[in-house]
């Protein structure tokens, strides 16, 4: 058996043309990591073309051989030091490519970020010291390159170093080191240089050999996101198994659980992993599933937590900092599709605090933020998400935000926010206050017609029997004189969009959609009634707030356990014949004074 | 305390991870099994993350110049693990003998039509998909036609140029065109499963696994494998299998998986690629990213 060898990713980044490319190329050569005579090859070509070798040559010359067959992989190239091995990830310089740059670093355990000794500081040297830092790669170091085009002089080292830690301080970063080299050189490479002997703090290969992996995340309390629930019923497999990857944390057997954020408690009952052995605890960073003590509903996007441990927040509010890489800006309370871990959800931006420009750090109060901007913003979601904040658990408190189907910003959680002041609440007071009334008021409208509006909404899973009762109810209503009208559209409006726009995104459109409409004809003075299959709790109260004053009344036809019982106000068996079920939302409507007998003929 | 989790558990939970997030995400869903060791170490996958079973189709494209043992060793592992198994062909170039072994057309050509174009008008659904029926083990058409959205592939960065620049989920647009220059960011293990109609995903879950480790994990799984890859005693064998006129077998006398793995570790395939037995890699100097932007896998 051969010994693992630790390996660690390092992200090479900086200005465009501080030199990348010949660092990359010298760290390969000087640790013996090119092919035999690769080098010697392409110094004597450059001779043969009397072009000066660049380090930027070699590394062309190992793509053009990739791709006849030699395997050398230039998007990620491989190195070793005695102590390990290196992956360098490939990250564009330019500006254009930051969204590259960012799929690159977010995998890096370490950063050397370079900065050109003549040029010296430039806005992507610090823009990408600010990425780094919202990153969270806390393996740093800083090489000012190019030391031969100013004479090795140490008081450029010296002045590069003082402002760009200044500027590193403001945002809370120290880099483990910095250091003078000249990359084409070798100058403190993999050994010291003659040419500036005041340096006393070790070569490149030094500084990357000093970097600490991680702590392993086992030590973090236990958040595994729920990717899916399966049963598979093939050859007779009688297994639901909840599945994902512990993000962090670990677990055994007969652990006490609960599900965030619905905070529906449980117990495991076995670890389940395909073709090893027999498992009773799982770590993190496994792919891996559980199977648990009691039957209950659970959904794609909740985290399993340990009861015992400290839990993540809960709520439906939180600030963040965003950097935003779409080509639309970010807008103040336009909503956006949020990813954090395993869940999805509709995230309206509340209020943007501060605007950043991260080569700078001038900060503005503006109501967007631009591309390659970075924001301090107040997100508000219409359901409660389960998350940490990033200082406590950083891979439970990132998330990406979707917008016209491109993931368009990335972000960190820095504080929970615990208020009842929400933006559908502002919109509906807004809506209130601009709302024309005229001389007939509902308590008009009610004696005229006989009864009080109401929005009834029959919920229920699918194939449940609730559109044929929807329309018993509205016949049998209209046959007693009532003004109701059975608005059919709403499955039509929930579903049929997810074909075709964005799934999360045009439901919530939708509810809201839906939600007015009822509001409006509800204040006309209709019963309206509506069917709808796959809504929950949170989106009925949503639908509720929007109909408000008006009454809502919730028929839910079969169990489903994605309503607090306190939110539904008659159930009925599934497929209950519709002489009865009428019948009993008849008697609702009368106990819940819809149709109060003072107004009754 | 703490298990130790070595450099293969990290690649199969990072594969197992993207598996489910692509099952969840995308209704219409099929794999690519080339019969080859990677695809396979990615249906064996695929079993990992569905806890021994395979809930999509597999998608195989029959060029009719498939060494014969991979169609034999296909519909046995197919049966075997009981897998939705389907199989397309472009049929009408090979009526009209538009391909490099008939002489009418060159490597590339024929790779686009036997292998690219089939591949697209099976995934739309254009072009009759075969599905193995386990009762009687024949294929018989599908009446399923509608297009398959996500495709999972098992595509490797360090392969040749062109894949290292794939990301996890890669979108094509309708005219299966790929845009190198802009691709979406992935971050935090966040992909891109939003997509404009029309659009559809490959989804790469092995782009981090190199040859070596995908013989590893073979070796640590006992993974079957056909016999192709191993000398049988002539001195030769597969290091990658494809259409017989186009793939040459290395010499090599490695007998089992632990010999390769030896022979890739220490062995005198350390520093040669992989790909070095296929022709059409050389054909031209940006042919293989032409044709992957045209749908190649």
């Amino acid at each position: 058996m051969v010994i693992e060898r630790e390996g660690m990713n390092v992200v090479i980044v900086g200005h465009v043309d501080h030199g990348k490319s010949t660092l990359v190329g010298r760290l390969l050569a000087d640790t013996g990591s090119l092919p035999d005579g690769k080098l010697e090859a392409v110094q004597q070509q450059c001779k043969q073309n009397a072009k000066p070798f660049e380090y930027a040559f070699l590394l062309d010359a190992l793509k053009d051989e990739q791709a006849q067959g030699i395997t050398i992989d230039t998007a990620r190239s491989f190195f070793k030091s005695s102590k390990r091995d290196y992956i360098i990830i490939d990250a564009p310089g330019h500006i254009e490519f930051l969204k590259n740059m960012i799929s690159g670093a977010a995998r890096a355990e370490a950063a050397l970020l370079l900065i050109d000794a003549h040029e010296g500081i430039k806005e992507n040297s610090k823009r990408h010291g600010y990425m780094m830092r919202f990153l969270g790669i806390k393996n740093i170091a800083v090489l000012v390159n190019k030391m031969d085009l100013v004479g090795y002089d140490q008081k450029v080292f010296e002045k590069i170093k003082t402002d760009y830690s200044q500027f590193l301080a403001e945002i809370d970063l120290v880099p483990k080191s910095f250091i003078p080299i000249a990359a084409f050189h070798g100058d403190n490479m993999i050994s010291g240089s003659k040419n500036m002997p005041w340096h006393k703090g070790g070569t490149v290969l030094d500084v990357l050999d000093s970097f600490k992996k991680e702590a392993p995340l086992d030590q973090l309390p236990f958040r595994m996101p729920v990717q899916d629930i399966y049963k598979f019923t093939e050859d007779g497999d009688e297994r639901r198994i909840v599945a994902g990857r512990v993000e962090c944390g670990s677990i055994k057997v007969g652990d006490d659980i609960v599900f965030l954020p619905s905070g529906k408690k449980n117990r495991i009952k076995s670890v389940e992993y395909f073709n090893g052995p027999a498992r009773r605890e799982a770590f993190a960073q496994e792919s891996i599933g559980f199977t648990y003590d009691t039957e209950i509903y659970i959904r794609p996007g909740e985290i399993l937590c340990k009861s015992s441990e400290k839990l993540p927040h809960v709520t439906n509010k939180f600030r963040a900092n965003i950097f935003w890489m779409g080509k639309q800006p970010l807008i103040k309370d336009k909503t956006y599709k949020l990813k954090i871990l395993t869940q999805q959800v509709p995230v309206i931006v509340s209020d943007i605090v501060q605007v950043l420009d991260a080569s700078d750090l001038a900060s503005s109060r503006e109501p967007h933020v631009d591309r390659y901007e970075v924001g301090e913003i107040i997100f508000e979601t219409l359901k409660p998400i389960a998350f940490d904040v990033v200082v406590d658990s950083a891979p439970t408190g990132r998330f990406v935000l979707v917008d016209n189907y491109e993931i368009a910003g990335g972000g960190i959680i820095l504080a929970p926010i615990f208020d009842t002041d929400s933006n559908l609440k502002t919109h509906i007071q807004k809506r209130d206050y601009n709302w024309e009334r005229s001389q007939i008021t509902p308590q008009l409208r009610a004696h005229k017609y006989q009864h009080k509006s109401a929005l009834i909404v029959i919920a229920g899973k699918i194939d449940t029997g609730k559109q044929r009762i929807a329309k018993a109810l509205e016949e049998a209503l209209f046959n007693l004189g009532k003004n109701v009208y059975f608005l059919g559209v709403s499955n039509r409006l929930v579903l049929a969009t997810q074909d075709s726009k964005d799934k999360v995104l045009s439901k919530y459109d939708a509810l809201i959609h839906l939600g007015e409409l009822a509001h409006l004809m509800t204040d006309a003075g209709l019963i309206l009634i509506t069917s709808i299959t796959d809504i929950d709790h949170y989106e009925l109260a949503m639908i509720k707030k929007l109909n408000n004053p008006n009454r809502t009344l919730v028929v839910c036809v079969g169990e489903d356990s994605r309503f607090n019982p306190e939110s539904v106000d008659l159930m009925l068996v599934e497929n209950e014949e519709s002489d009865a079920a009428v019948n009993k939302i008849v008697d609702l409507l009368l106990n819940a004074v819809v149709l109060v007998s003072e107004y009754e003929i | 305390m703490g298990k130790t989790i070595d450099k293969l558990d990290t690649l199969e939970s990072q594969s197992v991870y993207i598996l489910r997030e692509a099952y969840r995400e995308f209704k219409s869903l099929v794999m690519l099994w080339s019969i080859g060791k990677d695809s396979t170490v990615l249906l064996w996958l695929a079993r990992k993350a569905f806890f021994g079973h395979v809930p999509f189709s597999l998608v195989h494209i029959d060029t009719s110049y498939k060494i014969p043992e991979m169609i034999k060793y296909r519909d046995e592992l197919a049966l075997q693990f009981k897998l939705n198994m389907i199989v397309g062909q472009n049929t009408q170039a090979l009526k009209d003998k538009r391909s490099y072994p008939d002489g009418t057309v060159d490597r590339i050509s024929c790779c686009k039509a036997l292998k690219s174009d089939a591949l697209k008008n099976t995934l739309s659904g254009a072009w009759p998909r075969l599905r193995l029926n386990h009762k009687t083990g024949q294929y018989e058409q599908d009446t399923n036609t509608e297009p398959y959205i996500g495709v999972i592939v098992g595509a490797r960065a360090d392969e040749e140029g062109s894949r290292s620049k794939e990301r996890y989920f890669s979108p094509r647009d309708r005219n299966s065109d790929w845009d190198v220059g802009d691709q979406p960011p992935e971050l935090w293990n966040q992909f891109k499963t939003d997509f404009a109609p029309g659009t559809h995903i490959r989804i790469h879950p092995l782009l981090d696994w190199t040859e070596l480790n995908i013989w590893e994990y073979i070796e640590r799984e006992n993974i079957p494998i056909t016999k192709l890859y191993f000398d049988q005693g002539e001195g030769k064998r597969y290091r990658s299998l494809g259409c017989y006129p186009c793939t040459t077998p290395v010499h090599s006398s490695a007998r089992n998986v632990s010999d390769i793995v030896k022979e890739l570790r220490e062995g005198k395939f350390k520093n040669i690629a992989e790909r070095s037995g296929r022709a059409q890699d050389k054909e031209d100097g940006g042919g293989l990213e032409k044709l992957r932007r045209e749908g190649y896998m």
